[in-house]
């Protein structure tokens, strides 16, 4: 989810506050369909099918913005309500009359009990990814998305994301289809968020509204901008640590987690516009060189 | 055969104004064409309407014999179009390097990008600037990049909007040979400029615009011997 949004707002210029609309098409697409689709390896299909409708709705809702010329703020905006009104909509789902299949929404409760991840095996084996193993599932996925996100944007697809970032008109005025980079951007991104949120799905087997609701939407961007949002190493070092830390302090109180949230957001931008990661290894950087400037010239 | 550029009765008008209004403009292929005419007159909102950043109120734009009146300004420049904007426009937070290969890579094989690169470099004498971030250049060497930025995608025409505001002198005349230049290997250029004597430098047709309107068309030698010229630019007391 943090790696979409580097993308989207870092190197595509776009806040989006939509991550968690797009984690929460994810996962409820996941439950409902393992759900119906029984357990074993059918949940691999609802996997693909869920990532297919995340990527399905990103298309939908970038085309209406990008090519209403929705930005800035806005793009925020209208994202942030799409996100509120899935939230508001999940919500009041409680009565037995909303249920898809045998899927049962279940409002604010939320979804439980669809079968985790599961991939058929050779013979009749087949591994279940729970516990440890859907960690390493997890880790092997960020690393596959970290490396192919690394070769997206040094890419020439990433030039021009950047270019856009920096100056649309002059990105448009060199021959490039601004809206159709910026879409496709967008949809990369938001599917990351749709991947989450299967993933989250599979490990907890339940899904709420509060997952997608406003506390949850601004999260993602707590941890980019406070991570810098400029480069996906950043975020993925950055956004570790401050989960880490944050599961430690909710253990102790949840309260307490979420002021340290909106502090380290207000720290952010008063001392580390860049971000404190960014910022950090840049400091490091140049006390090095700092280091070894003297040491040529003595 | 159809004109190389043909804009007809193009009008813009912004609430009540009418910035253009009913201007026809040909240019050839291989002339280099200037447009004039005193502040206000409309020259940079025509520009606007032919490279397509502004919808025309009115008219139509023939590029090449294809109407282009509706197309995005990707789409245009992937004609063959290329546009120096008045104001550098760069990525100044990115390398100048950075600025050319964002420009070349659209149509530049991979393998011929980093001769291409250096030889845009050698071309804007910026190679030893080449891994400066491009705001931290002096306002003359952006208004360069920017000319190798459009240079890079290869036009068949050349569109410059007050490509020497901010220049010096010098930099004004070598600026100048190198539009000659280009122009003499076969590119076409329009310029929207103010500096008369950079006019004269480069011009071979001239179209002279006034409230929004064509006033004068014609050679370099008729519009500067022309005395109607001469008074819109100047007032009537210089002419007397």
């Amino acid at each position: 989810m943090a790696l979409g949004l580097c993308l989207l707002w870092g190197y595509g210029g776009m806040l989006s506050f939509g991550q968690t609309f797009f984690f929460g098409i994810g996962g409820y697409s996941y439950g409902v369909l393992a759900t119906n689709f029984g357990g074993g390896g059918m949940t691999l299909v609802a996997l693909l099918l869920a990532l297919a409708l995340g990527a399905l709705a990103a298309v939908i809702l970038g085309y209406f913005m990008i090519w209403g010329r929705v930005g800035g703020v806005f793009f925020g905006i209208v994202t942030l309500s799409a996100t509120l009104v899935l939230a508001f909509f999940l919500g009041q789902t409680a009565g037995p009359e909303w249920r898809i299949g045998n899927a049962r929404l279940n409002g604010f409760n939320g979804m439980k009990g669809m079968d985790p991840l599961t991939i058929p095996w050779f013979g009749d084996s087949q591994i279940y990814f729970e516990g440890t193993y859907l960690f390493y599932l997890v880790v092997a996925l960020i690393v596959l998305v970290y490396l192919g996100l690394r070769i997206l944007v040094n890419s020439r697809f990433g030039n021009v994301m950047v270019a856009i970032r920096e100056d649309p008109q002059r990105a448009e005025l060199l021959g490039y289809d601004v809206r159709k980079y910026q879409l496709v951007t967008f949809v990369i991104g938001s599917t990351l968020a749709a991947l989450s949120g299967v993933m989250y799905t599979s490990w907890g087997q339940f899904i709420a509204p509060s997952s997608i609701g406003l506390p949850a939407a601004a999260m993602p961007i707590v941890w980019v901008a406070f991570s810098g949002r400029s480069d996906i190493t950043a975020v993925l070092v950055g956004s570790f640590f401050i989960l880490y830390f944050f599961q430690m302090i909710t253990v102790h109180s949840q309260q307490a987690a979420l002021v340290l949230m909106g502090a380290m957001m207000l720290a952010t931008v008063m001392i580390a516009p860049q971000g404190f990661v960014v910022s950090m290894t840049r400091a490091i950087g140049r006390f090095v060189q700092r280091r070894k400037a003297p040491a040529k010239q003595a | 055969m159809a004109e190389f550029l043909q804009a007809t009765a193009l009008s813009k008008t912004f609430g009540g104004l009418a910035a253009v209004s009913g201007v026809d403009l040909s240019v050839d292929e291989g002339e280099i064409h200037c447009l004039i005419g005193p502040n206000g007159a409309g020259k940079s909102t025509l520009f606007k309407l032919i490279v397509g950043t502004y919808a025309p109120t009115a008219g139509s734009v023939l590029f090449r014999g294809e109407n282009v009146t509706e197309m995005q300004p990707s789409a245009r420049v992937r004609r063959g179009m290329s546009i120096k904007m008045q104001t550098p426009s760069i990525f100044k937070e990115l390398p100048v390097r950075q600025n050319i290969e964002i420009a070349l890579q659209h149509h530049v094989a991979k393998t011929d990008l980093a001769r291409e690169e250096a030889r845009l470099l050698a071309l804007l004498d910026l190679t030893a600037d080449a891994t400066k971030l491009a705001g931290t250049l002096a306002h003359g060497q952006q208004q360069w990049l920017e000319i190798g930025m459009a240079l890079a995608l290869k036009p068949a025409l050349l569109l410059m909007d007050e490509p020497t505001a901010g220049m010096s002198t010098e930099e004004t005349f070598r600026t100048g040979e190198l539009i000659k230049s280009l122009n003499s290997q076969g590119m076409t250029v329009l310029v929207v400029e103010h500096d008369m004597a950079f006019i004269r430098q480069i011009a071979q047709r001239v179209t002279v615009m006034h409230f929004g309107k064509v006033f004068a068309r014609g050679s370099i030698s008729e519009i500067i011997t022309d005395p109607r010229v001469a008074e819109i630019y100047l007032g009537k007391t210089h002419v007397a």
